[in-house]
């Protein structure tokens, strides 16, 4: 168990820069979640705390410990793969006792720690089994398996969900939640999926272009998103961005981001659009509309509200405490 | 799922397969026919008459411990040139592996022995390695060693070990070059982060999963050794001193096409045919079961 603390770390590959200098405090015990689009540099960042890319300026520690120029194995980490990166040609149970071979571990410890491992993660009937037996879910728990054995101090994960199918992946979603809560280590979690980022994380990274637009606890960061791309990447359906050109007199500021469970069809609003199209979920209904100028908005109203036809036109309102205005450079004002 | 082309025809299949067919019976079962023919008879040495001696020519081969001492040549020759050839191959694939700019000049520069045909090869070297003007002598003279590899046995089979084993390193690099490539670098890390230094990763991760690589080449190598150095061994050094380098594949042509003793060429090809069958069947067997991913 460990703090990971990364002071104006930046990256370059070459000539081009990956990461512009990121600032980030974990606590003990933290679940941090990266997320951002792909070529955001969040995975960079993960390696680069890993050891297995060089930090080209800046300083990253783990328990205090100044490790820029540690070796991955002297870290005190263990990291689960996209791809899991089991090796194929051992066992489970070996793919798991690898690193406590090599570490010297006891036979019989090895044996117990594996174990109780594999109960963990309902892995026992399959230790013998090659990675090539088993499913997609059942890889990533032996790898899994293969960071919790080694008891790291933090654990890196790199996008482990995203080669499963949806079911598969909310199910291994609260596994590793329960699994990082049960052993209270440090977790750094990379994803793209901001519905991952925003279920697991206790507190979480927005990457843009290699840097941190915004560094908060999920449902602060969604409520009060610091800049346009944190506003329209957190949530989903995505935020609405209107051109305040549209509503004269509002702001000096060129974009106006209103949420879609924060707008209202009513009879009397401020702004006219046409309906495309509408979308019943069941429990709530998306109306997704244009305005004027061509941009589309998405309305998310619960199935109680009536449902306007296509094409019909419908007034849209909101409360000026949901407006959340951004200037020129994106960031809110 | 593996996909299956259906004909619906006989005609157009056997079409296909024909000119394959016919290369394989011309080259290869016409005159291994005729090998297992010849080798029942003594023909005299103007090959006007043969005479039938039935398994005659055998009993003479296995009784002669010049043929005996040849089969020992052959098995010491052939695990040389395959230990050194994959050897030096793989540690310069590893050496390239690890490489990140430059590694396409040293790519390509490895690949070009493989260009030079055997006798050329064996050419270079005995050029090199001759006792009266070869440059490696002459330094190796001003060392104070007397090399000579016409006298000296030792001597004579490692120069053609070497010589035969050069050109091979290319082929055998680009191979193992391509089988490391292909392990996921996700997997080299993730043996980086379980605390696995670079000897250890080679040991226990890198050097299994190459295994169908090395099984493949070791399968190839093998069957270089024992028929493509004929050149090789012809140029440099006629299979002597004292038949030192005289595997079986150069006494077969010694025997028959210099001795002009064709019953036995004929038995000796034989008993090729049938050395090869089994390492073919015993390699495929045996070896190849374990190393599957």
């Amino acid at each position: 168990m460990a703090t990971v603390t990364l002071r104006n770390v930046r990256k370059s590959f070459g000539k081009t820069d990956v990461i512009h200098g990121v600032d980030l405090e974990i606590a003990d015990g933290e679940f941090i979640v990266i997320v951002g689009p792909s070529g955001c540099g969040k995975s960079t960042l993960l390696r680069m705390v890993a050891g297995l890319e060089t930090v080209t300026s800046g300083e990253v520690e783990i328990g205090g410990r100044l490790v820029n120029k540690v070796e991955p194995m002297d870290r005190d980490i263990a990291m689960v793969f996209q791809n899991y990166a089991l090796y194929p040609h051992m066992t489970v149970f070996d793919n798991m006792a690898y690193g406590l071979k090599i570490a010297k571990v006891p036979k019989s410890e090895i044996e117990d720690r594996v174990a109780t491992a594999a109960k963990l993660l309902q892995l026992e009937e399959y230790l013998k089994r090659r990675p090539r037996e088993l499913s997609g879910g059942q890889r990533q728990r032996v790898a899994m398996g293969r960071a919790i054995v080694r008891k790291p101090a933090v654990f890196l994960f790199d996008e482990p969900l995203s080669n499963l199918d949806a079911k598969l992946r909310v199910q291994m979603r609260l596994e590793i939640k329960a699994l990082q809560r049960e052993l209270g280590v440090t977790a750094l979690y990379v994803t793209h999926d901001q519905v991952e980022a925003m279920t697991l994380a206790d507190r979480m990274v927005v990457m843009n272009g290699g840097v941190a637009d915004q560094v908060g606890k999920p449902l602060d960061v969604y409520a009060d998103p610091r800049t346009e791309f944190v506003a329209g990447f957190i949530g989903s359906p995505p935020t609405n961005f209107l051109d305040t050109a549209l509503l004269p007199g509002l702001s000096t500021a060129p974009s106006l981001g209103i949420r879609p469970e924060h707008l209202q069809i009513e009879d009397q609003g401020r702004l006219t659009a046409t309906v495309s199209f509408a979308e019943a979920l069941g429990a709530e209904t998306l109306i997704h509309c244009r305005v004027a100028g061509g941009r589309q908005v998405t309305v998310r109203q619960d199935a109680l509200h009536h449902i306007p036809a296509e094409g019909e036109s419908v007034q849209l309102n909101w409360a000026d405490a949901d407006a959340m205005f951004f200037d020129a450079n994106g960031r809110r004002v | 799922m593996e996909k299956r082309v259906t004909f619906k025809g006989i005609w157009l299949p056997i079409l296909l397969v024909l000119p394959q067919l016919v290369i394989t019976v011309v080259f290869f079962f016409y005159p291994a026919g005729q090998a297992i023919w010849q080798s029942l008879f003594i023909p005299d040495p103007f090959g006007l008459s043969m005479q039938w001696v039935g398994l005659g020519n055998f009993e003479y081969l296995f009784s002669d411990p010049y043929y005996r001492a040849s089969f020992v040549t052959t098995a010491v020759f052939s695990i040389l040139v395959t230990v050194v050839s994959m050897g030096v191959a793989l540690y310069l694939a590893v050496l390239a592996d690890r490489l990140i700019k430059g590694s396409g000049v040293y790519r390509t520069l490895l690949i070009w022995p493989y260009a030079v045909a055997p006798a050329v090869a064996g050419v270079l070297w005995l050029f090199m390695f001759n006792t009266r003007v070869g440059v490696v002598a002459w330094y190796l003279g001003l060392l104070g060693y007397d090399w000579n590899h016409v006298l000296n046995e030792g001597e004579a089979m490692g120069l053609v070990v070497v010589a035969s084993a050069w050109g091979r390193i290319s082929y055998n690099f680009l191979f193992f070059l391509a089988g490391l490539q292909a392990i996921p670098k996700s997997v080299i890390e993730a043996a980086a982060i379980d605390g696995a230094h670079f000897w250890t990763r080679f040991r226990t991760i890198v050097f299994p999963l190459l295994s169908p690589t090395t099984f493949f080449l070791l399968v190839v190598n093998i069957i270089y050794a024992f028929f493509e150095t004929f050149g090789v061994i012809h140029t440099i050094t006629s299979g002597g001193p004292q038949q030192a380098t005289t595997i079986l594949v150069y006494k077969v042509f010694s025997d028959g096409f210099v001795g002009q003793d064709l019953g036995s060429s004929a038995a000796q090809s034989v008993v090729l045919l049938f050395l090869v069958s089994i390492l073919t069947v015993v390699q495929f067997k045996f070896i190849e079961r374990r190393v599957h991913y």
